[in-house]
């Protein structure tokens, strides 16, 4: 696969959800080696794309392929050694509720290598370390709170040295120290292992600061794509809306409703 | 026309959850050398389901056994046939009342717990994390427990009616003041090991696989909200009962009439 070859490509994608229409004809290349941004007002479906993106969810029509792949096509056991070389962190975390913080790390490292016991004890503490929980590998998820809870489902999804990580929502729910640590961690797992970083958030400064390109979702279409400087030079009023956190605008904050006056007054 | 409609719906709803459970039951069937290499997760989970639904069955197999002897002593005095008492209580419970009543106290307790297990999972999105770590919840998650429940029932069921018929020995010893030797030796002659006994296992072994099966699929294909978690909770444990019960008149038929 060439270096220039975009690692993610979608075309034309369509879907719905029931009869909402969620995207209505996403074209996209997420470039490799760097962290891309997908921004957006919530309820654009920032993280059913990411679901798209990894096989989780099947469009209605449209392609994705994944480093030359087509994802929807590939049979399940292709699709899963696609999966071991992407790492995705969910935004509650997801870690299983019955193994402790380390064995969640453990886990995939188990099921897919064959490294002894104490490699595998190793690679978990130093993934722990990076995420500053080497110290609660003995507890159970239950004992953490929501913005540990994720930096353990972080350390889970570099445990296999993935080419390229999800991230839903990373920043939600951090104090503003691990906030600092978490956005430098991102940048240096891309930036060191030449890792492809794709990012789901709704923060904006955090976001304007590390990613390479920003990607905005609104009204089922993307509407600009390019790197965080561009963006804020853009004037278009819809860019400008959400870049800036405007309340007013042709972004609707409301969801689509008949007047309020016409619903108050009915019966 | 609206009614049809709504009847067409209907059909199609359960045509389509019928074909759903059977895929699953093929992946299920597929994934069971999965066992091979993962003994543990069977262990954790004979456990979970198997040994912590010991005690209902248990104390419901004497209660039953006991009411049984009362109740089956009161109509054979009348006739003069109370030494009868060993075989009739014995019969009941071996080929019938162990076998159901150990799968509806099954699906109550254990079958109940799994799919809210797996729905929880669902909505928790750890089952997406499995997926996504390239981890097959059918193999994982799954398996474990379906093995688990199928092995467990014909051995609650057996316990069920072994405790069932101490508890009918032990009243009509101790409350009925019945010849010990009459009880025991009705049973010895009078129950058949492949009419009577083997019969029972096979039923309880369809009924173990029926509720465990049901349970999986409901927890699998929860609707991954709160409301959805306990609605087909509830789902197990009325569909798994009805389909138990179903069955029994469908096996009794097969195995015991003439």
């Amino acid at each position: 696969m060439a270096a220039g070859e975009p690692l993610i490509r979608i075309r034309d994608l369509h879907y719905a959800h029931g009869d909402r229409p969620i995207f209505t004809g996403i074209n996209l290349d997420i470039q490799r080696g760097q962290i891309t941004a997908i921004m957006g007002p919530s309820g654009t479906g920032k993280t059913t794309l990411l679901k798209l993106i990894t096989g989780l969810l099947t469009p209605d029509t449209g392609s994705i392929q994944i480093d030359g792949q087509p994802i929807h096509q590939l049979t399940t056991a292709q699709l899963y050694r696609l999966r071991m070389r992407m790492g995705m962190l969910f935004q509650s975390g997801a870690l299983l509720t019955d193994l402790s913080v380390y064995d969640n790390v453990a886990l995939p490292l188990r099921e897919h290598t064959r490294l002894t016991a104490s490699m595998i004890r190793k690679l978990v503490l130093l993934k722990l370390e990076a995420v500053g929980l080497r110290g609660a590998s003995d507890l159970m998820p239950a004992q953490l709170s929501g913005g540990m809870a994720r930096r353990v489902a972080l350390a889970r999804a570099i445990a296999l040295d993935p080419m390229m990580i999800l991230y839903d929502e990373p920043f939600t729910g951090q104090d503003p120290i691990s906030m600092g640590i978490l956005v430098k961690l991102v940048r240096e797992l891309n930036d060191a292992a030449n890792l492809t970083s794709l990012l789901v958030s709704h923060d904006i400064t955090e976001t304007l600061r590390i990613a390479d390109q920003i990607c905005l979702i609104t009204q089922q279409q993307v509407i600009a794509q390019g790197a965080p400087a561009d963006l804020q030079q853009r004037t278009e009023p819809q860019i400008r809306q959400f870049i800036q956190g405007l309340p007013d605008g042709p972004v609707p904050f409301h969801y689509p409703a008949p007047t309020l006056k016409s619903q108050l007054q009915s019966r | 026309m609206r009614q049809l409609q709504t009847l067409g719906e209907w059909g199609l709803r359960h045509a389509t959850n019928l074909g759903t459970a059977v895929l699953l039951l093929l992946a299920l069937l597929r994934a069971v050398p999965a066992i091979y290499s993962q003994p543990r997760l069977l262990l954790e989970q004979l456990y979970a389901i198997g040994t912590r639904t010991l005690s209902i069955i248990m104390v419901s197999g004497l209660f039953v056994g006991m009411v049984l002897a009362l109740q089956g002593h009161a109509i054979l005095a009348r006739f003069g046939a109370d030494t009868a008492l060993g075989l009739m209580v014995s019969a009941a419970l071996v080929r019938e009342l162990g076998p159901v009543l150990a799968a509806l106290l099954f699906a109550g307790r254990a079958g109940s717990a799994v799919t809210a297990e797996i729905g929880l999972m669902k909505t928790t999105e750890q089952i997406s994390s499995l997926q996504m770590m390239a981890i097959n919840p059918v193999r994982r998650i799954l398996v474990p427990r379906w093995v688990a429940g199928c092995l467990s029932v014909p051995l609650l069921a057996a316990l069920f009616s072994a405790v069932g018929i101490v508890g009918a020995w032990l009243l009509a010893k101790i409350m009925l003041m019945l010849d010990d030797s009459a009880f025991w030796n009705g049973m010895q002659f009078g129950i058949d090991f492949a009419d009577d006994i083997l019969n029972g296992v096979i039923k309880s072994t369809i009924f173990g696989f029926i509720v465990t099966w049901i349970a999986i699929y409901q927890g699998y294909h929860t609707t991954p909200t709160s409301q959805g978690v306990s609605q087909t909770t509830t789902r197990t444990v009325v569909q798994g009962s009805l389909l138990v019960l179903g069955t029994d008149l469908i096996l009794t038929y097969l195995m015991f009439s003439q």
